[in-house]
């Protein structure tokens, strides 16, 4: 007789999900679901709004990376007011930069440190009661410390170029309304409650080395679990570096192969199409030229560097370097190198933010442009978990009239699927209960693409874990909440 | 202009005697949250934010001009909720979304909110159902703001002396319009005065907002109720 298993929901990542596993009558796994069982609704309501208020409003899909849809809306809002990447002045492209590195250092430290440490250094087995970040605190103090303040310096540094270190609202159509004061940038040279840049780029370099270190020593599971193949999709630099704030379109297959040889990402619709599934609120994005059953594609970090020649920092193109050594490959396809893939970014982050800080550019006086009024704006980015896409229409009279969001968390959509799956397949094998060891494997499978649903569906909520097990006629035989 | 005493909260105070309420009270240090009510203007009297007790009975201050030895309540616990209820209803009757609202930070609604302290509403939403006006050339009406106050119909007027904003329907039907016509020749001071003649942020302008930095805004810099020492 065929069973289902429900985990609901998820935790510690953001947003609200569950997990179905169907059983055939054999009593294996015949498909597992993640569902996004919430819903918001963005796309609807903010039709009619003028369009100025899109990077403002649009970011309250998230509070954890709402820099990336405020900044993604920000692009598409500019073509909107006929302003493209390269009409707008110096000073906003690298103020809109530096609050993106900003958001991508704060996020990845808050994923690395608060969300996904706990699985990672307390172990998976560890009791539920010790393993979130006051567990790694209690274990690892230092390296607890180092991630709070990495975190807390990469929301100062989202605070002053955009006003809050959540929601600010900065990025104005044709650019953006303030520069970087030098008493600003002094803020992160001098330490005391902030760390010092100098420090930030040393303890990232830090967690990085000891995240390699802990990679090796715990190689077996961490490579074989949830692996899968996929193809990759980012943004690079038209010369193929790694940039998080722009570039054109570069999707790859599991051998390295390109899908979309650096596209303008304005043709997107002529590339994708989303699948819809009625069991879930999240989308299936796909490659039209692959067709829905192998056009899905992994994005974040490690889709990021997979995709990218080269990262155009030299402490990120030194670990992007050893990263590719260690795998003895081009591509990596192990899911929980997203972490390892993470930490690089992060270095990454923490290099641009340096170069950033240090240009004179950003105490000019030239914030923004105007244009010729056009009708449609299409923003695309590199948010901390991947490809980010906002695609407006705007009438005449100023108000939207269509919106599109194409979140990072969709494109794993497919990829988290079969991430539950292969768990699941791995510890139904010989027994049909739900062990906790599963429900720990499936969370950290999940866990490993940090998705946040919240934006994925432009839902909210919290995200306790809930599996249930069905048999093949439908009839829950087993749940279990945490 | 002769002084008279009186008192707010059993304290003894003198300002002129004819001298507006919320004029008087200020001139000592007392503030009384308004909306409708500008300094220097006709008052309207049609919020009732201001609402305090003159001997003993709840009036709206805006409209009462001091005489001798009034005896004023103002900051008592009861009249306190009682105007954090009027704002709260304003709040539910409208659609207040401050978050991705262009006047935050300037808007006196908000500022008024944040000085009461009101955290949420405790009435139920009655989600406002109006499309926006953009049929203006520069004027936006966001009529799920607008909170009827006639700042805009009876205070505005434009180069030529004319009155461009009205009410059309009655009732809770009852929204502000523009003169289109008129509305097209505004110059680009009277369209700024317009907009920051509204207390919430019902009357915008066409190309957008969101020009300041936080931190640079009118309420981010002094918030609404703060009188300072001396100022009168």
């Amino acid at each position: 007789m065929s069973r289902k298993i429900t985990i609901d929901p998820i935790t510690r990542v953001e947003g609200h999900g569950k997990v179905t596993i169907h059983l055939n009558d054999q009593g294996e796994v015949q498909e597992s679901r993640f569902h996004v069982v919430e819903f918001r609704g963005f796309e609807k309501f903010i039709q009619g709004r003028p369009y100025w208020e899109a990077p403002v409003l649009v970011q309250r899909l998230c509070g954890i990376c709402p820099v990336s849809h405020h900044l993604c809306s920000a692009k598409a809002i500019d073509e909107i007011v006929g302003v493209s990447q390269s009409d707008l002045t110096a000073t906003a492209v690298k103020m809109r930069r530096l609050m993106h590195y900003g958001q991508i250092l704060q996020s990845h430290a808050l994923h690395f440190f608060y969300l996904a440490s706990p699985d990672l250094l307390l172990g998976i087995q560890s009791s539920f009661d010790r393993r979130n970040i006051v567990g790694v605190a209690l274990d690892y103090p230092d390296l607890a410390k180092k991630g709070i303040l990495l975190r807390k310096f990469g929301q100062e540094i989202i605070k002053v170029t955009a006003g809050k270190k959540i929601h600010g609202i900065s990025a104005v159509p044709g650019g953006i309304h303030k520069n970087l004061s030098l008493s600003e940038k002094n803020l992160f040279y001098q330490g005391g409650e902030i760390p010092t840049i100098h420090e930030v780029m040393k303890w990232a370099q830090e967690t990085l080395e000891f995240y390699i270190e802990y990679h090796k020593k715990n190689k077996s599971w961490l490579e074989g679990l949830a692996l899968c193949q996929s193809n990759y999709l980012s943004l690079v630099r038209p010369d193929g570096a790694m940039d998080l704030y722009h570039g054109v379109l570069r999707a790859i297959g599991p051998n390295g192969e390109r899908i979309l040889d650096d596209v303008d990402y304005h043709t997107y619709l002529e590339h994708f199409a989303e699948d819809v599934k009625p069991w879930s609120y999240m989308k299936f994005p796909f490659l039209k030229k692959l067709g829905i059953d192998r056009g899905w594609s992994r994005v974040g970090p490690l889709a990021r560097i997979n995709t990218c020649d080269f990262i155009p920092t030299p402490l990120a193109q030194a670990a992007l370097e050893y990263f590719r050594c260690y795998h003895g490959s081009r591509i990596c396809h192990t899911t929980l190198s997203y972490h390892w893939a993470r930490l690089i970014e992060l270095l990454h982050a923490a290099e641009v933010i340096a170069q950033l800080l240090d240009d004179p550019d950003l105490q000019q006086s030239s914030l923004i442009v105007t244009g010729q009024r056009a009708k449609t704006g299409i923003g695309f980015l590199e948010a901390p978990r991947g490809t980010l896409i906002h695609h407006y229409e705007v009438d005449e009279k100023s108000a939207i009239t269509m919106c599109n969001l194409i979140v990072s968390t969709t494109h794993n959509n497919e990829a988290m699927n079969r991430a539950v799956n292969a768990v699941a397949t791995q510890y139904l094998k010989n027994n049909q209960e739900l062990s906790e060891g599963m429900l720990n494997h499936i969370e950290v499978a999940i866990r490993a693409y940090d998705p946040c649903l919240s934006c994925a569906t432009h839902a909210i909520g919290n995200m306790p874990l809930h599996v249930s097990l069905f048999n093949s006629q439908g009839h829950l035989i087993h749940e279990r909440y945490k | 202009m002769k002084e008279v005493s009186f008192k707010i909260d059993g304290k003894t105070y003198k300002a002129p005697l004819g001298e507006n309420l919320i004029m008087a009270a200020k001139r000592n240090g007392v503030y009384i949250p308004t909306l409708c009510y500008l300094e220097g203007h006709p008052c309207l009297g049609t919020c009732r934010v201001c609402t305090i007790r003159v001997n003993g009975r709840s009036m709206a201050a805006c409209t009462l001009t001091l005489t001798e030895n009034m005896q004023l309540e103002v900051n008592t616990s009861e009249l306190q909720d009682m105007r954090k209820a009027i704002v709260e209803l304003i709040f539910v009757e409208g659609n207040h979304f401050c978050p991705a609202c262009e006047k935050g930070g300037d808007c006196q609604l908000q500022a008024v909110a944040y000085a009461m302290d009101m955290r949420v509403a405790r009435f139920h939403y009655s989600f406002s159902p109006y499309r926006i006006h953009y049929e203006g050339k520069n004027i936006i009406l966001e009529h799920n703001r607008c909170m009827h106050c006639k700042r805009c119909t009876n205070l505005f007027q434009d180069d030529q002396g004319y009155k461009i904003f009205s009410f059309i329907n009655r009732g809770s039907k009852t929204r502000v319009m523009i003169d289109l016509d008129r509305e097209k020749l505004l110059s680009a001071e009277k369209l700024r005065e317009a907009k920051q003649l509204c207390p919430t942020g019902a009357i915008l302008l066409q190309g957008g907002g969101f020009d300041r930095a936080i931190g640079t805004r009118q309420y981010d810099q002094r918030p609404i109720g703060v009188i300072p020492k001396g100022e009168k």
